[in-house]
């Protein structure tokens, strides 16, 4: 059960009242008929899943109904900060790659882990389709 | 905004008209009266409810010119009138609830309407699909506790604090208008969920339903 | 039986105030105070259950939580039944009814008994897998007996008289354990203002105290902890929780908490008049500190026979002689690795029994209570242990020899020393149990011999959970944390001031866990490590030798740990084994984590309110009351309650659904039908871009849609699926109403705002719900003109107002939207009103539809007109796999609108081109009485092999009374090119049923019906 500063209403409120949305800051491609179906691919079905830092998208469904974004630990369960929309994260995987290291949590690069997202994987998926 | 469909919609004449608990009442009728109890519960049905949504800077002028009452701007915060009868209260960054006595939300829609201009807002009534439910006495804070994880201590909770919250396995609107005691605004479709759930929890402390 | 071990005087039990109890059908007496253990052990009962794979007879070896043995059935009557309440937290009270948990047909005279005596060898760890697992199929007929003879507790059969709740707390410190440590956290905060919970267990607060030989400010302990409570009773900033478990520890400080209100005074629940309290409450904390102060659990010593009623924990018999007034047996022997088991044998003697010896496994033990010990006379046996308990239902004796520690040995001959009763030590392990459940691995410690917390945000433990242990220290580490958490809390906390205490001379501890026995723990006697598991040092042996070297498998292959017991008593022991055998120190072979719940909750307090009437939200409409009242049977649609059909009573036989429902679609066919459609979802949109924004969330076109017009709109995903559907009216130029699904609404509400708020914040639009506001009626059929003209001053003329259109007007006096739209085929009007009006216009349109025959009808009517027409129900022939192309409704997607809507990019993705995707269809069977199953797997060959390749199924079934047939709704690959063609729906029962694939239109495709 977290507990979870809503920026807008400004005061922590219980879980109960949110509802994850997924990772925050997924773009939708600038013009999607002049992307390709790969590209469109990634926007839709591929997701990070970092061990360690994260953003989400969350809701404060029952209560002031407005998105925003969750800086969480997934090992700890930490919530680092959130912010509202349209606001970047100041703690990122970079920013805490040193703390995590001393913790024994490894970070990936980035935060980028979930195959097909960066490219490296894409070209490994490639390989292994031929 | 011009090109909104305003609608009265209530009825010149009058037609029956049943409050969102009037099915529980013909249902369950109210608990026997006793001389004293912890908590008393009262409907206070049939009023008006608008949703105002807009910029806390666009709407705060017209309100006060409208309403004699300074737009709350602070979350989670509710302002009142002097006669204590019309409330408006921060529901998010860019909508409030009004609540003004039953009959008065069309004329003031109106009025707001034509104090706010072409400006970029919206108003909508929403006085069929809610009622208030009143909640008073020496245990209405320990049902409250029983039925929403948000904190009613007195000092988290002080008079002029309204939130959007969980109650149950619903949602109300909680308010704390004055020292006597707590409002829930429920949604009609709902009611009949909330007072059981109310009746049942305040039983041990025994319940009066004034009607 | 008399209370023969109960002492004549001393103890916190009241001797005047007698209580009667029954114990495995027979009545005994115990008195005021007393747990259900002690007052069994002051009338001598030895044996309190069968242990749960040997079923050896097992007595009551602890004084808390950490109990194995004495987990019983509470209950006098069938509806009060509780299970695995163990007897050492269960206050006593008139008229206590328990059962052993174990033990088929009862404990004295066992069945299992054989077993565990013939079989215990053949009973290796993994013996239930090994033996009954193949075949598989069998598996359920041995469980049932294996079940009933290991017994694992019942629930009651009957309803449950009790209630039970929830209730939130918030607060700034909660501190867990109300012993020295607890009460002095706890009143350092408190004075300090803060709003402080402090929760206890036991029956009563002050934990060690309450048992404590030791002075505070030169009186007995007790009398401190009754000042610091009487103290912290009398702030408003305080609530003490006694008989309260604090069983789970969530993120971020959240605490579950278990309160039992009411289960030392009864089976249930008493009442005061009308009013009743719940049984149990479930306390819910937020606490923005939490001190764990939990104190420390005693390890037993792993030694042949160790199982045997009469071995108890050193510290349990402190506990029942000083608190209870109860010595539970006659003759002693102590077997101890430190100074403060000490304890038990000093409290034995003074009460007037006799202590045979203590075997201290250390060389040379010294300290104020060996010095005490001494000077009573009592015999102290250094560098020597009890390697083995003799006797069967009780402890006959103990046999004790000289050991080495180091090379895990008897060095020594052995001597059999005459006693009932065999107290053990091996020490203390912290209760941290709290502190792992959200994942944080504890922490070694060789000085204390045991883990103490990891560390945990907003989590400070205290004394001896952290492995303090001296009585002072407790307290001044308890002050400490207490003011500690109260400044992490943002409130500034004064220093307390320590009471005086004298500090006692402790020797340091030895570190002995399984005691060596002269044959190889596989050949000596069972040496229990988890009495409740049945696990034996010879167990965890074996599974280390089978290539078990985690810790963690050790545990699920022998099961160490499992269950109500957690591994309270038996964890370390165990871990120290598996170490020793794998000869690497104990944090090397791993940490044990622990689980919530710290010990058993009930169901009624995890469930709370939540249940019968109130288990789940009931929606009702404004019209609800009208519908109970003329019979409607009610479908859950979400959590609304909407009518599904009304079914008539005819020469006193209630139609059947099939009669009703045919009789109902024919009324709308033929006469008018009128529904009651308040549950659809409504969203009142406003803004400069509202029609801009419309065009990008729904497939089709909205830019020209003028005010008074309506039209369906359907709503994707950005992977091109359908997600909802409805119609949308433009209301003013920046002003429309949308409808969503019943069950979509509250989807779709955050569905625009998600967009509006994260990738179109420039768009000025508003979006409220009035879902509730508005009551929403379709009176519908050839009729339905004629009705509503009787009631309303609109203009119903088919030019003026036309089929899509929407007007204002009143009906039945009260000012009313009207939407021309139709969801049946048939002339139609949805009449939206305030709410609070709606039962007036109901009920006055059937005052006018009489002569129309005027019908109601419900969803499952609904549902046959839609389908016949074709109309989709998203969720039903839609399941988020289906595109609108795969719907054949390429006529609402508007490919050329100027911004890419949501869903538009997906839809040419190669998969969502595919020609052989999964289309919608109509399927005619060819047997005219046949109405095929909902959910039926569709195959084109009916004669290939199992598995069949299937091609589709059905989504919406039914019989049509108007087309005289029954009729289905299907997705089937490549369906639209397949109009005309015979496709299979094989049965369960064999049969095949054949069926035409022809359009989903089945019924006036011209729609001729609805424009008129």
């Amino acid at each position: 059960m977290f507990h979870i500063y809503c920026p807008y209403c400004e005061e922590h409120r219980e879980e109960e009242e949110f509802h994850p949305k997924g990772q925050a800051h997924i773009q939708r491609p600038e013009d999607p008929e002049a992307c390709s179906d790969e590209t469109w691919g990634d926007y839709l079905f591929f997701r990070d899943n970092p061990r360690g830092v994260h953003h989400e998208l969350w809701v404060h469904a029952v209560g002031c109904r407005k998105f925003f974004n969750i800086t969480r630990h997934t090992v700890s369960y930490e919530i680092l900060e959130t912010y509202k929309m349209g606001e970047q994260p100041s703690v990122t995987a970079k920013s805490l790659s040193e703390k995590d290291k001393q913790a024994g949590v490894q970070a990936a690069s980035g935060g980028w882990q979930t195959v097909g997202a960066r490219p490296e994987s894409d070209a490994l998926n490639k390989g292994a389709r031929v | 905004m011009s090109d909104v469909k305003e609608f009265d919609t209530r009825p010149t004449g009058s037609p029956s008209s049943e409050s969102p608990l009037a099915w529980s009442f013909h249902r369950r009728g109210t608990p026997p009266r006793e001389a004293s109890a912890g908590v008393t519960l009262r409907e206070k049905a049939f009023l008006g409810h608008l949703i105002l949504r807009g910029g806390a800077i666009v709407l705060d002028e017209a309100v006060r010119e409208v309403l004699g009452i300074t737009l709350p701007a602070r979350p989670n915060t509710l302002a009142l009138d002097n006669s204590g009868e019309r409330s408006i209260q921060w529901l998010s960054p860019d909508e409030w609830l009004v609540i003004v006595p039953g009959g008065e939300e069309f004329a003031l829609e109106g009025r707001l309407r034509k104090a706010l201009g072409q400006a970029h807002y919206s108003i909508v009534n929403v006085s069929g699909g809610q009622t208030v439910l009143t909640l008073r006495g020496e245990k209405a804070r320990e049902v409250l506790m029983k039925s929403t994880p948000y904190d009613v201590h007195p000092q988290a909770f002080p008079v002029g604090k309204g939130v959007t919250t969980v109650f149950a396995k619903a949602s109300v609107v909680l308010r704390r208008p004055t020292e006597e005691g707590w409002e829930l605004v429920v949604r009609r479709s709902f009611a009949d969920y909330c007072y059981r759930w109310l009746l049942d929890a305040a039983a041990e402390y025994g319940v009066i339903v004034e009607r | 039986m008399n209370q023969v071990n109960r002492l004549p005087r001393g103890g916190r039990v009241d001797r005047s105030h007698p209580l009667n109890f029954t114990f495995n059908g027979k009545q005994y007496v115990g008195c005021v105070g007393d747990t259900l253990a002690s007052a069994l052990l002051a009338n001598g009962v030895d044996v309190v259950n069968r242990s749960f794979k040997y079923s050896r007879p097992r007595g009551i070896v602890a004084a808390g939580a950490e109990e194995p043995n004495a987990v019983v059935q509470l209950g006098a009557s069938e509806a009060a039944q509780v299970p695995n309440v163990r007897a050492t937290q269960q206050a006593l009270y008139e008229g206590l009814t328990a059962r052993s948990t174990n033990g088929w047909p009862n404990v004295q005279r066992d069945l299992m008994g054989m077993v565990g005596k013939l079989g215990g060898t053949f009973m290796p760890p993994g013996f239930y897998y090994k033996t009954f697992m193949a075949p598989a199929s069998l598996w359920m007929t041995y469980e049932k007996y294996i079940r009933k003879s290991a017994g694992l507790g019942r629930s009651p059969t009957e309803p449950d008289p009790d209630s039970y709740e929830h209730i939130n707390q918030h607060c700034d410190v909660l501190i867990i354990g109300a012993g020295p440590a607890g009460l002095a956290a706890a009143i350092t905060a408190a004075r300090s203002g803060a709003r402080v919970i402090l929760c206890d267990e036991q029956e009563e607060m002050g934990g060690s105290l309450l048992d404590s030989r030791e002075l505070i400010d030169g009186a007995p302990a007790v009398q401190w902890s009754d000042r610091v409570l009487d103290e912290l009773n009398a702030m408003g900033n305080v609530t003490l929780l006694p008989r309260t478990t604090a069983n789970g520890y969530h993120d971020h400080n959240f605490v579950t908490l278990h309160e039992r209100r009411t289960e030392h005074l009864a089976d249930s629940a008493p009442s005061f008049g009308s009013r009743r309290q719940a049984r149990s409450r479930m306390h819910r904390i937020r606490a923005k500190q939490v001190v764990l102060a939990t104190g420390a659990h005693e390890r037993p010593l792993v030694y042949a026979n160790n199982d045997v009623p009469g071995n108890l924990l050193a510290g349990a018999v402190s506990t029942y002689v000083r608190r209870y007034g109860v010595v539970p047996g006659q003759k002693l022997v102590l077997s101890a690795t430190n100074d403060h088991a000490y304890r038990a044998a000093l409290d034995w003697h003074e009460a007037g029994r006799e202590v045979v010896a203590i075997a201290d496994a250390r060389a040379n033990p010294k300290g104020d209570l060996v010095d005490k010990a001494q000077s009573l006379g009592i015999r102290i046996i250094a560098q020597s242990a009890v390697i083995e308990a003799k006797g069967a239902d009780r402890v006959s004796g103990a046999r004790v020899a000289k050991i080495e520690i180091e090379s895990f040995k008897v060095v020594g001959g052995v001597e059999e020393l005459a006693c009932d009763t065999i107290a053990s030590s091996g020490g203390y392990s912290p209760v941290i149990h709290l502190s792992s459940h959200t994942g944080t691995r504890p922490t070694w410690r060789d000085d204390i011999l045991g883990f103490v917390p990891g560390e945990v945000k907003g989590l400070t433990p205290a004394g001896g959970a952290r492995g303090v242990y001296p009585l002072g220290d407790t307290i001044r580490d308890g002050a400490e944390a207490g003011a500690q958490a109260t400044q992490a809390a943002g409130i500034d906390a004064g220093a307390m001031a320590l009471p005086q205490i004298t500090a006692r001379q402790d020797g340091q501890a030895c570190a002995l866990y399984q005691v060596p026995h002269l044959k190889p723990a596989m050949r000596a006697p069972k040496q229990f490590v988890d009495l409740q598991n049945d696990v034996t040092a010879a167990g965890i042996e074996l599974a280390t030798r089978e290539g078990f070297e985690s810790i963690e498998h050790v545990k699920r292959y022998t099961a160490m740990g499992f269950g109500t017991d957690q591994g309270k008593l038996g964890n370390i022991n165990g871990m120290a084994i598996a170490a020793r055998c794998l000869n690497r120190s104990i944090p090397e072979v791993g940490t044990t984590v622990f689980r919530p719940n710290y010990t058993p909750v009930t169901f009624g307090a995890i469930v709370g309110r939540h249940c019968r009437e109130l288990f789940d939200p009931e929606r009702y409409t404004a019209l609800h009351q009208w519908h109970v009242e003329h019979g409607a049977e009610f479908e859950d649609v979400g959590q609304w309650k909407r009518p599904w059909y009304f079914p008539r009573t005819v020469n006193g036989k209630k139609e059947t659904m099939h009669e009703a429902v045919a009789r109902e679609c024919l009324a709308v066919r033929e006469r008018v039908g009128i529904l009651d459609a308040s549950t659809l979802g409504k969203i009142d949109i406003q803004g400069p871009d509202a029609r801009e924004f419309l065009g990008r969330v729904y497939t089709n076109k909205w830019a020209k849609l003028a005010p008074g017009r309506v039209r369906y709109g359907l709503m994707c995903k950005d992977d091109g699926m359908l997600m909802d559907d409805g119609t949308t009216s433009c209301l003013g130029e920046n002003h429309f109403l949308m409808t969503t699904t019943t069950g979509g609404a509250a989807g779709v509400m955050e569905w625009l705002e998600l967009w509006h708020q994260t990738e179109w914040p420039e768009l000025d639009v508003y979006f409220t719900s009035v879902t509730d506001h508005w009551a929403t009626m379709t009176v519908t059929g050839p009729d339905a003109r004629k009705l509503l003209a009787e009631v309303t001053d609109i203009d119903l003329d088919k030019d003026q107002f036309k089929f899509m259109d929407w007007r204002e007007g009143t009906v039945a006096g009260v000012p009313a939207r009207v939407f021309r739209i139709s969801f049946t085929g048939e002339l139609a009007y949805e009449i939206n009103v305030q709410a609070n009006y709606a039962m007036h216009v109901w009920t006055t349109l059937f005052e006018h539809g009489e002569k129309y025959d005027l019908t109601p009808y419900g969803t499952e009517t609904m549902h046959v007109l839609r389908a016949e027409k074709g109309l989709i129900i998203v969720g039903q022939d839609t399941d988020g796999s289906v595109t609108p192309e795969d719907l054949g409704m390429q006529w609402a997607i508007g490919y050329d609108k100027p911004y890419s809507w949501i869903g538009k990019r997906a839809l040419s993705r190669p998969d969502t081109r595919r020609t052989d995707r999964k289309q919608f269809v109509g399927l005619k069977p060819k047997d005219p009485n046949v109405v095929l199953e909902e959910g039926a797997q569709i195959v084109f060959d009916p004669n290939q092999s199992i598995p069949m390749s299937m091609v589709g199924h059905v989504t919406s079934s039914y019989y049509s009374p108007t087309l005289g047939h029954g009729f289905a709704l299907a997705v089937v690959k490549g369906g639209h090119e397949r109009m005309g063609e015979t496709v299979y729906l094989p049965m369960v029962d064999g049969k095949v049923h054949e069926a035409e694939i022809v359009s989903p239109v089945f019924l006036d495709p011209k729609g001729e019906r609805q424009n008129v």
